[in-house]
């Protein structure tokens, strides 16, 4: 039992579960694998997947971030006002204005973390009511429907109308996705600063002591999720039209459990891109595949709580009869 | 030992610059608005506190021992519910008193069970408890959900009016259950063996396995006993609301997590006690209904308890510097 259960890494299970589900709803559902449902699956969840790639650098860092969703509803704020005293903007200016105010805000936390030496649930619990607290006092609370059209227009990568008159459609959305995720597996996989995240996130005081510079890591971890926050602020006011100040308020915690159930650590020094994009997927097409199978709506957060609940509990026996039994079974060795 | 050390030591280091801090609001407080130090407002500030001061109660254990329980508001959420069902089989507002204790059990049943289950997982199988609690969150928001389908029951007997919003001797009955649970908190911390292996496991869990502590049983009790807090946190919040629906109080989830910080609980668990939490709590409930005399709204009290909280850990922080030098040039 153990030895099947070893099978390979979190990520291979998870991509053999998911391969399992697949096959499960396009024989039991006609309309699981038709394309119009795999493009409205990417853009609904285009949005998720590039905050799970932000996130997944503070964890890899050894970090956690629960500020990022207000932190993204922040930067929307703060953009529609920066657009209209730039007199419009446009996507390019959409981008750098967005960019900079989602790395100043993630500059914050990452400031207070390593200035104050306080562990980054504190800060980030901390940042997350005096971001959300302040936006919903100035605002108070009022939507805005009034945007620069460059900013709702929508924006097709693909279309493709099949024979029975079905669009099938891919929102910019799902291209810009794709960058996110390009760049963020370059940055973790491929350069100097990722190897020393991981590095950092595995054991900050070796990292140190071998060079690592520790503020420059925290710094590139909370920017770079602060940065992927308000991009996918501004692809989720792409998608919805409006500015809502409270419509992110509760997603951190989604995302996060998405992230660490593709095996990302909580504590640091472990996690990939593919198993962050696994476990965004596993959520995903467990709620699609509820939708199809015509469950009542009510029951799908139930249902996909529970599924998390065994995923983990599957994908953590493993590591667990690794380490927590180590010392049961030593002492049954010396007696 | 001077007086000054021995007070010290006896009610934990946190403790004095906390009373410290709250007794500055009340002063600022005091001097901003005449309306502050009314009966009438400080009557309201011990009616609110409670049902924030139980859920911090059912957070700060989990903390101690190097976890966290992001369920405890479904878990009340879904306590309350229990209860309302039972009295609505009995007839809703004609429901007897018998009634009102079978539902208790009930929902103290359904917390603890929740709260149970997730201890197992956590113990046996080893999964991060943030994880593991994060999922039995969106499982009973979705339970909660699906039964009620997002409505909201109401029409409760009329006595349980008095656990909402009576008072013994001029102190809230709700502020009295807050403080007992409080004190049992304190002595099961202080007194007992249960209380001493949640520190140890807090401090390191894998010293204290191979120290021969029952570290699986004391995880499951561990978020048992939180459930149970939540169950009652759940019933004060039924009582005070007239009505229970999932989703009451879920803005105070990171709240409760932002207390026991504020309240000196060291967020990598092992250290902190109950009495540093119950002041924080209470400078907590003073900066809200504070500003709120001023006009301010409850939006702006959360952006002052997350500053407020920054401006505690740097100072916190300032002060282990200074320690550190005079102890070098010493």
């Amino acid at each position: 039992m153990g030895s099947l259960l070893r099978l390979g890494t979190v990520e291979g299970r998870l991509a053999i579960v998911l391969i399992l589900m697949i096959a499960g709803l396009t024989i039991a559902t006609d309309s699981f694998m038709t394309l119009a449902n795999v493009t409205s699956l990417l853009n609904n969840n285009a949005v998720n997947l590039i905050w799970a790639v932000g996130l997944l650098v503070v964890l890899i860092a050894g970090g956690i971030d629960i500020s990022f969703a207000v932190a993204a509803s922040v930067v929307q704020y703060v953009a529609v006002y920066c657009f209209a005293f730039l007199g419009g903007g446009n996507w390019f200016i959409g981008f750098v204005v967005c960019g900079l105010l989602g790395i100043s805000l993630g500059l914050i936390n990452a400031l207070l973390i390593h200035g104050f030496r306080i562990i980054s649930i504190v800060i980030t619990i901390a940042t997350f009511n005096a971001f959300f607290g302040l936006l919903m006092f100035f605002t108070k609370g009022r939507f805005i429907y009034n945007l620069p059209d460059w900013w709702t227009d929508r924006i097709f990568i693909f279309e493709h109308q099949s024979a029975n008159g079905v669009w099938s459609e891919l929102n910019l959305a799902v291209a810009v996705m794709i960058g996110c995720v390009l760049i963020t597996w370059i940055l973790i996989r491929f350069t100097n600063i990722g190897r020393q995240l991981y590095a950092f996130g595995d054991n900050p005081e070796g990292a140190r002591r071998a060079g690592v510079n520790i503020a420059l890591m925290q710094c590139v971890a909370f920017g770079w999720m602060g940065l992927m926050a308000s991009i996918g602020g501004l692809m989720q006011v792409n998608i919805v039209k409006e500015v809502v100040p409270n419509a992110l308020y509760g997603r951190e915690l989604e995302v996060l459990a998405a992230v660490v159930l593709g095996g990302a650590r909580l504590g640091g020094g472990r996690g990939s891109i593919l198993g962050c994009i696994l476990g965004v997927m596993f959520v995903a097409i467990t709620q699609n595949g509820l939708n199809l199978l015509g469950i009542s709506p009510f029951a799908f957060q139930m249902i996909i709580g529970a599924a998390i609940l065994i995923a983990i509990s599957s994908s953590n026996v493993t590591l667990e009869l690794r380490s927590l039994t180590a010392p049961r079974s030593e002492r049954k060795a010396a007696e | 030992m001077t007086a000054l050390a021995r007070v010290r030591n006896a009610l934990g280091v946190e403790t004095l610059p906390l009373l410290g801090g709250l007794v500055l609001v009340f002063v600022v407080f005091t001097l901003a608005t005449p309306r502050f130090m009314t009966p009438a407002n400080l009557s309201s500030m011990a009616f609110q506190m409670p049902v924030l001061g139980l859920l911090t109660l059912a957070m700060l254990v989990p903390i101690l021992s190097g976890g966290l329980n992001l369920a405890i508001i479904y878990q009340a959420n879904l306590a309350g519910l229990t209860l309302a069902w039972t009295l609505i089989q009995f007839g809703g507002p004609d429901a007897g008193v018998g009634a009102f204790i079978a539902g208790s059990t009930a929902a103290v049943a359904v917390s603890a069970a929740a709260g149970c289950l997730m201890g197992l997982v956590i113990a046996y199988i080893g999964a991060h408890p943030i994880l593991v609690s994060l999922a039995m969150m969106i499982f009973l928001r979705g339970l909660g959900e699906f039964l009620t389908r997002g409505g909201d029951i109401s029409g409760f007997p009329e006595y349980m009016n008095v656990i909402g919003h009576g008072t013994v001797l001029g102190v809230p009955v709700p502020m009295l259950i807050f403080l007992g649970v409080a004190l049992i908190w304190h002595v099961m911390l202080k007194r007992t063996r249960h209380g001493f292996s949640v520190y140890m496991i807090g401090s390191n869990i894998a010293a204290s396995e191979y120290s021969g502590l029952p570290t699986r049983r004391t995880l499951v009790l561990i978020y048992t006993i939180s459930g149970v807090v939540c169950a009652i946190a759940g019933i004060v919040m039924a009582a005070r609301f007239n009505s229970v629906r999932v989703g009451h109080g879920e803005a105070l989830l990171l709240v409760t997590v932002l207390a026991c910080f504020l309240g000196g609980i060291d967020p990598f668990g092992g250290f902190g006690r109950v009495l540093p939490v119950v002041i924080a709590l209470m400078i907590l409930q003073a900066l809200s209904s504070g500003l709120n005399l001023l006009g301010a709204n409850q939006h702006l009290s959360t952006a002052v308890w997350g500053l407020f909280l920054i401006g505690v850990m740097a100072l916190r922080w300032l002060i282990s510097q200074i320690g550190q030098r005079r102890r070098r040039e010493a």
